[in-house]
């Protein structure tokens, strides 16, 4: 099972993961974080293969990926 | 001391860099300095040091900052121009709090100016050329064998207080020959492990950052309260200067540095002949400069003459250490053009 | 739960100040983590331009100095002669590499010294607001060419890989994109492959990173990677110019 977690101290909501991520489960959290972004979420994670390519997109080293 | 050599005082300042465990040098030729390069070219490979020759002065300090970070003995020269070149480098350096020496060989300016022997960039090295608020030493030698002796003594400064320090020589120092001595032994380099950069494997825990970017403007404050600290420091125990004929108690004392303090010598000895006593304060350290000193060499004399190989800079600096006591006049020479003996001694009979 | 993928240990963990979607990250991550995986992080100093990347020195957990506009090349090469055993890189963006520091970018390329130069090319001067670069597109807006780059008046951007890759001595050029996961994963292999040189003393290693900049150019992070494919790539074309050690055995150290 894979798992895919946003450090949302880093996070920018560019939203550059939402677009890499090949399972659309990425998106936009309903919620600000502390710089005043809304963070990137993974919105299943059961679906996440972790293929890393949102990892490879983000800017911010925000992404941390296990399996 | 070693014996004697016969040595052009750009040739001399280099070998004693040498000596004084100089082993990384960059540079850019001008005249009248290169055979300060040259010599470098020649010696450095042969003690396994670096010689350099940048693309142009401006990256040479740059190289020196380089490797001056690495905590080594790092030097770079030129010749006026050449220094007007380098001053964002050197305003970098010390504000990195870096050890580096660097050799002026002034020559005729502003401008291209000429090679001749000009004094004029006194205001460029002691008012701290670049942008910023920072000073960083200055030596001033008159003869070949202090301009050698300056070398290991800026290197020790250098590293005792983390500063760029700088010898100010004019291009009649540069080409003229004299005799040399170089020390048995000179100050070994310190070492800089504990904020140098560079390979760090099991001697410290966390990597070292060298910066002089602060944007905070308290952090900047911060680190320039701590700056002018040291140069408190510089103040209180780096001031060399040197009086000659003071003890005749003579009614006019000449203020002059490098080599219109040493044309003013021979002109003191040719008066004294004559039975007119002069005397001379010398300032070797034009920063910090020895304003005690030539307050009381003014205390005794009833006029101070300044003459400089230039149209008044150091005059400003004597006024305000003579601040009143007695009136000081000025007499100097643009473009490269050296008083004689007998100029002065003229001069100085004119001014009695 | 194995951890496949993380922030890197060369990165310390201080938040980017670059803007969101730029991809000045990017480059930072693929640097860092060649840096981990080749363990040299305690034998490398790297150097901050000025430009967006001067805080650069807070970014990377390296030995780090920040150097004067321009300078970064000259400062590497004081460095390197001081400590041959250091592998030390410049990280420079356009104006710092290809305007102000021109003449010791060509230099330090020609004289083929030990270092890897990493410049991150986004067609405009960022940390300044917008102002336009020597890599700024014909007709491209920026706050000094407000009515779009005239090539006739201000030139045209410049190709710095193909320069230098006329010069005799460099041993390694290329230039690569951020601007997709994938290009992003071909980027790493080149940095990787610049730093590997370094640590062999194969002599100048060159990538160029074709970036972004949503702010100054006014766009999204995902639309500004669209215009900057159809846009920069033309002009700036991703490819090895120079791989002169390609081949060698390793180890064999610079002559």
């Amino acid at each position: 099972m894979a798992e895919m977690t946003v450090n949302e101290l880093y996070c920018k909501g560019c939203g550059l993961c939402v677009d890499a991520c090949p399972k659309h489960i990425i998106a936009f959290a309903g919620h600000l974080n502390s710089q005043g972004y809304y963070p990137a979420v993974c919105t299943d994670q059961s679906a996440c293969t972790a293929c890393t390519l949102c990892y490879v997109t983000c800017p911010d080293g925000a992404i941390t990926i296990t399996k | 001391m070693g014996e004697k050599i016969l040595m052009k005082g750009n040739e001399a300042v280099a070998e004693a860099a040498i000596r004084a465990g100089c082993r990384h040098y960059f540079a850019y030729p001008i005249t009248p300095q290169n055979e300060l390069v040259e010599y470098m070219a020649k010696r450095m490979p042969k003690v396994n040091g670096t010689f350099l020759q940048a693309e142009s002065e401006l990256a040479a300090i740059n190289m020196v900052l380089g490797a001056a970070a690495c905590g080594v003995r790092a030097m770079t020269s030129s010749s006026s121009p050449g220094i007007s070149l380098k001053q964002e480098g050197i305003s970098y350096i010390a504000a990195c709090r870096l050890p580096a020496v660097i050799v002026n060989v002034t020559r005729g300016g502003p401008g291209l100016g000429n090679i001749a022997p000009m004094m004029c960039d006194y205001f460029q090295a002691t008012r701290g050329g670049g942008h910023g608020d920072y000073y960083t030493p200055v030596l001033c030698p008159s003869t070949v064998q202090e301009f050698a002796d300056h070398a290991p003594l800026a290197f020790e400064i250098a590293e005792r207080y983390l500063t760029p320090v700088l010898i100010l020589a004019d291009g009649l120092l540069g080409q003229m020959m004299e005799p040399v001595e170089f020390p048995e032994k000179t100050p070994v380099p310190k070492d800089q492990s504990d904020w140098c950069v560079g390979p760090w494997e099991g001697k410290r825990t966390s990597h070292h950052v060298i910066n002089s970017l602060f944007i905070v403007p308290e952090d900047l404050e911060e680190k320039t309260r701590i700056l002018f600290e040291v140069y408190e420091e510089i103040k209180k125990n780096e001031i060399r200067y040197e009086t000659y004929n003071m003890e005749s108690n003579p009614s006019l004392v000449v203020a002059a540095a490098g080599t219109a303090a040493r044309v003013t010598k021979s002109a003191i000895d040719e008066l004294k002949a004559e039975g007119i006593e002069v005397g001379l304060v010398r300032p070797i350290t034009l920063w910090p400069f020895p304003s005690e000193a030539v307050a009381k060499a003014a205390s005794g004399a009833k006029k101070m003459l300044v003459i400089e190989l230039n149209m008044g800079q150091m005059v400003e600096d004597i006024r305000l250490a003579v601040s009143g006591a007695c009136p000081v006049e000025f007499a100097g020479k643009a473009g490269g053009v050296v008083f004689t003996p007998e100029d002065i001694a003229a001069l100085i009979k004119e001014k009695m | 739960m194995k951890v496949v993928a993380k922030r890197p240990e060369a990165l310390t963990d201080v938040r980017l100040t670059y803007c969101p979607g730029c991809l000045h990250g990017v480059a930072h991550r693929i640097i860092a983590e060649s840096v981990d995986e080749l363990g040299i992080k305690e034998r490398t100093i790297g150097i901050a331009p000025v430009g967006c990347a001067v805080f650069a020195y807070r970014f990377f957990a390296c030995d780090m100095v920040q150097v004067p506009h321009g300078r970064a090349p000259a400062v590497a090469t004081g460095m390197r002669r001081a400590r041959p055993g250091a592998i030390v890189f410049t990280y420079q963006g356009d104006g710092d590499l290809a305007a102000i520091g021109t003449a010791e970018t060509v230099h330090s390329a020609n004289r083929n010294e030990n270092i890897s130069v990493f410049f991150i090319n986004n067609a405009v001067y960022g940390m300044t607001g917008g102002q336009m670069a020597p890599t700024t597109l014909p007709g491209m807006r920026a706050t000094t060419s407000p009515y779009g780059r005239d090539v006739s008046d201000t030139g045209f951007p410049m190709r710095v890989c193909e320069m230098l890759a006329t010069l005799e001595m460099p041993n390694y050029i290329e230039r690569v994109s951020l601007l997709s996961p994938k290009e992003i994963v071909k980027a790493k292999k080149a940095v990787k492959k610049a730093l590997k040189y370094t640590m062999e003393g194969r002599g100048f290693s060159f990538v160029e990173m074709i970036s972004t900049c949503p702010t100054n150019w006014g766009l999204d992070p995902v639309s500004s990677r669209e215009w900057a494919r159809e846009n920069m790539l033309p002009v700036f074309p991703p490819g090895l110019f120079k791989d002169r050690s390609a081949g060698a055995k390793p180890g064999a150290e610079k002559e």
